[in-house]
């Protein structure tokens, strides 16, 4: 009872913001639906969005910069077959919504039914709460908070040089109709917190950063001390760093730490199970459903579900309830990541995980929170298992080539290994391999499964969408470490 | 496709949209003053394109783009504020000028802050000669997506799969203007073609791609030769063999080595010089490359993809060198990092523009043959470049080249070395100048770095 009275408030909000501010009434929408339909078009869509953010910058002790951005637009989409037009007008108004149908409709020849289904809200379970982050706390405390942190940063060692602070908050409001009948309405809040500090050590200087947050308002770093604790976090590791020794070289075992290591998965094998990549068979998993493509040990999901989180969807850019999705259990391969697009093309259907960047941007298969379940192991016992390896805690990032399925990602925080205990830190290096063989590699999985803070951002061909990663500690038997120290 | 008004919007007269632009700046500058900022500096930027993707011989998506919003900076004394919108509308202009006002009440005061000096404003604007409209409709811009696919397809048997074929073109019109007085516009044109496609062998599947971009699609690589350049890739990506790990020369095919020299420009870059985020520090003066390379900048280059007469701030742009005979000359400096370091701007807020790499040229060849045994490194992967420190340690695919060939196909390896000692590390430079980037430079030959397979 609770969702559908959410929901309807939800639909409300998004109307007015995004059709009464323009004076598009019901009755336009459903015109310009109809346009979409008069050509040989199977499926048509209509995305309005009003995107707003607010972010305040600290650097050298002083909040130095503050922004503030409007984005208001509506994508139009046309699909005929496997062909999409696409055109988008960011005068919310009916003239520029009719000349983007017919630009987005113009893929298609032939005339069509002329009609669409008649519009059907559907009630959806609520992930997060339609907040406004930006409106959730005063100017005066957001510049308070970065001071409160730098003060703090720079009192826990006299080797912190600099620090830069950041308090990043969005909210998004979108609605999506379709000629299926799709309405349905999401607002999507959006914190964060980045914090990175520098420390010097002789002639040394070395860098640490930590954040976090998901969609909720910006409460959690006023009402406890997680920003706190996010600087004592970044000072650890740049003091940490300063001790560093150059990484060895070469192909060994490597134990992953809990949480945003799980970037490995989001890598190895989340972008391979992408339906677009799959329906054109340029991925490495193409095919391989009901396969063998990891060790027994994996089992991987893509859960939207998860309250609150920052990859975390309602529902999605296509007005598809967000889920969560098996895609390999037990090792073996069960599914792919769809939109609406390529689940009507494989004839399957949509697993909630239709993205998109903006109005301005077409929708396309994408992660939301991504993570291997917990096995059997205690941590300690992986470490202690290995005789000379890498044990790494914290990444920058990573990147993967679908169709061969090589993938690196670069550590921030990591350690030698020597028999079964932790030696030196070492300098950031970057692990390399081929996903589908380095998952076939995964030996032990631990039983403490950690998600990320909250500060992952994927980019897919040149579209950024905000995601989480999580996995427990893991040994892979070999990975190739990419040091200078052979 | 009389009724797609984006795909005719080449035919509208750039100088009379820059006129409109123009306007616009001057009444949202005339909204910040009376609104209580005592400087302002506005950018509006409006871009409209196509772009078609051909897939498998069918067409896959026709993308219309767009995009018109603006972006404005307010001082009060020495505080700051900024704001951005996509709408252009009065309500949104008037609600946008008031967001940055009201944030500039509580950013902090900074005495570097402010507008460049008056003086520094590009007084007269060069000839760049950067606006070629392509008079293509989506039928036309299908039909050569489509050849330059079936191109790619037909080459070799081995290419299996297509991620398909693109051609983008779009039109742009970007205005600056201060409370200085400043006003300027400039327009421009940017085609593309590009085409992806997958070989396969019994190891598996390889993907490889090649683009030819220009102002003016005259200049345009023959779409046909994109299509087989990007299938020869793939191809030459197959039967790789696997290296021992060890410490070997890299040479750094032309992309790679323009990423190689984009790192070295981030180091002395302003913010990073003055955020102590570089591992070159105070360094003016001292060599950071071998005296035989110079690193210099041509904004006034006519048709370049990334000339400019004005930089970010407004301040004309010039033809400098950053280093020279190997010597650090000037940091990369907009005019809020030169305040901050004591210097002056070097005309280079949002980047180089042009950047040449200067070296004596030599034939691929003969680096291959000084290089003997090593790693011909044509593609790379992750984030593994620390600026701080230097380290860097980055995915790779290439060749492995023995007695000054090439053997056959290297992937999943990482390099690694510090930077510093990769840049004084460069031995030998490469006649084969790739110049769709804005780093214009042939292979670099790097005489030793850690290779781990």
């Amino acid at each position: 009872m609770a969702t559908a009275n959410t929901t309807t408030n939800t639909m409300d909000a998004a109307r007015k913001a995004l059709w009464d501010a323009g004076d598009i009434a019901q009755q336009d929408v459903d015109r310009l639906l109809g346009q979409l339909t008069r050509r040989d078009i199977d499926t048509g869509e209509l995305f309005f969005q009003l995107a707003r953010h607010e972010s305040w910058m600290l650097e050298d002790g002083t909040v130095k910069n503050g922004a503030f951005g409007v984005d208001r637009g509506v994508g139009v989409r046309a699909i005929s077959g496997e062909k999409t037009g696409f055109a988008y007008a960011e005068d919310v108004v009916l003239p520029a919504l009719l000349d983007a149908t017919k630009a987005a409709r113009s893929i298609a020849r032939g005339t069509g039914g002329g009609s669409a289904k008649a519009l059907a809200p559907a009630a959806v379970p609520q992930r997060y709460a339609a907040v406004d982050p930006i409106a959730s706390a005063t100017e005066d405390a957001k510049v308070a908070l970065l001071q409160r942190i730098d003060a703090f940063a720079r009192s826990l060692d006299t080797r912190v040089s600099e620090v830069t602070a950041r308090v990043s908050l969005n909210h998004e409001t979108n609605l999506v109709v379709a000629t299926d009948g799709t309405l349905c309405a999401d607002v999507r809040p959006l914190a964060r917190f980045d914090v990175s500090v520098i420390a010097v050590q002789g002639g040394r200087r070395e860098r640490g950063s930590s954040g976090g947050g998901g969609r909720f308002d910006a409460a959690w770093l006023f009402d406890t001390d997680a920003a706190e604790n996010y600087a004592r976090e970044a000072v650890r590791m740049a003091l940490l760093n300063l001790d560093a020794v150059n990484a060895p070289a070469g192909a060994m075992p490597v134990v992953l730490g809990p949480g945003w290591p799980g970037v490995l998965l989001h890598e190895a094998v989340g972008h391979g199970l992408e339906g677009d990549f799959n329906r054109k068979g340029t991925s490495a998993f193409a095919g391989r459903i009901g396969e063998k493509v990891a060790s027994e040990l994996c089992t991987v999901v893509d859960d939207a579900t998860l309250p609150e989180r920052r990859g975390s969807l309602s529902v999605d850019d296509e007005g598809t309830p967000g889920q969560r999705t098996t895609l390999i259990e037990g090792g073996i391969l069960k599914g792919y990541l769809q939109d609406k697009h390529n689940a009507r093309l494989m004839g399957v259907a949509s697993t909630g995980n239709g993205r998109r960047e903006s109005y301005a941007h077409l929708p396309m298969p994408r992660m939301t929170n991504t993570f291997l379940l917990p096995g059997e192991s205690e941590p300690e016992e992986i470490i202690a298992s290995v005789e000379k390896g890498v044990y790494a805690v914290s990444f920058g990032g990573g990147q993967v080539d679908i169709t061969s399925g090589k993938f690196t990602f670069s550590a921030t925080e990591a350690y030698l290994i020597e028999n079964g205990k932790l030696g030196p830190p070492i300098r950031g290096a970057t692990l390399s391999g081929n996903g589908p063989a380095v998952m076939g590699r995964v030996a032990m999985v631990g039983n403490n499964l950690e998600l990320d803070q909250g500060v992952g951002v994927c980019g897919k061909n040149g579209q950024g969408v905000p995601v989480g990663v999580g996995q427990p500690t893991l040994k892979i038997d070999e990975i190739t470490v990419g040091g200078t120290s052979a | 496709m009389k009724e797609v008004s984006a795909a005719s919007n080449h035919e509208r007269d750039p100088r009379q949209e820059a006129a409109e632009l123009k306007d616009l700046v001057g009444s949202i500058l005339d909204q910040a003053r009376q609104q209580g900022a005592t400087a302002a500096e506005v950018a509006v930027g409006s871009n409209t394109g196509l772009s078609v993707t051909v897939r498998k011989g069918d067409l896959e998506t026709v993308e219309f783009h767009n995009d018109r919003g603006f972006g404005i900076t307010v001082y009060v004394g020495t505080r700051k504020g900024n704001a951005h919108t996509s709408d252009a509308s009065a309500d949104a202009v008037r609600d946008t000028v008031r967001a940055a006002v009201h944030i500039a009440k509580y950013t902090q005061e900074d005495a570097c802050n402010g507008l460049a000096d008056a003086e520094l404003m590009a007084a007269t604007l060069p000839e760049l000669d950067l606006y070629h409209p392509w008079a293509i409709d989506v039928h036309e811009a299908t039909a050569l997506a489509t050849e330059a696919e079936a191109a790619a397809l037909a080459f070799d048997s081995r290419i299996v799969n297509s991620e398909g074929a693109q051609l983008a073109t779009q039109r742009n019109c970007h205005v600056y203007g201060n409370s200085h007085g400043f006003v300027e516009a400039v327009w421009g044109t940017s085609h593309s073609t590009s085409c992806s496609m997958i070989a396969a062998d019994e190891q598996g599947l390889q993907r490889d791609y090649w683009y030819s971009v220009g102002r003016d699609h005259a200049d345009l690589e023959d779409h046909i030769a994109v299509g087989r350049e990007a299938a020869r890739r793939a191809i030459a990506r197959l039967d790789r063999r696997h290296i021992a790990t060890g410490a070997y020369p890299v040479l750094f095919a032309p992309p790679m080595a323009a990423s190689l020299v984009g790192h070295l420009l981030s180091a002395i870059g302003g913010t990073a010089q003055y955020r102590k985020e570089s591992y070159l520090l105070d360094c003016i003066g001292r060599q950071v490359l071998r005296s035989d390379i110079t690193l210099a900048e041509q904004p006034h280059r006519r048709k370049g993809l990334a000339s400019a007469a004005f930089d970010g701030d407004g301040v004309a742009t010039r033809a400098k060198a950053f280093v020279e005979d190997g010597v650090l000359a000037s940091y990369v400096l907009g005019t809020y990092s030169a305040r901050r370091l004591g210097l002056a701007t070097s005309g280079n807020a949002g980047g180089v523009f042009n950047l040449d790499l200067i070296a004596k040229r030599r034939p691929v060849d003969e680096l291959l043959r000084e290089m003997g045994t090593g790693l011909v490194v044509t593609s790379l992967m992750g984030q593994g470049v620390n600026l701080v420190t230097g380290d860097y340690s980055r995915g790779a695919a290439g060749f492995w080249v023995a007695d000054g060939e090439v053997q056959h196909p290297v992937d999943e390896v990482t390099i690694a070395a510090n930077l510093d000692d990769v840049y004084k590390g460069i031995v030998g430079c490469g006649d084969d100048v790739d110049a769709r980037h804005n780093i214009r430079t042939g292979s670099l030959l790097v005489a030793e770095m850690t290779v781990a397979a």
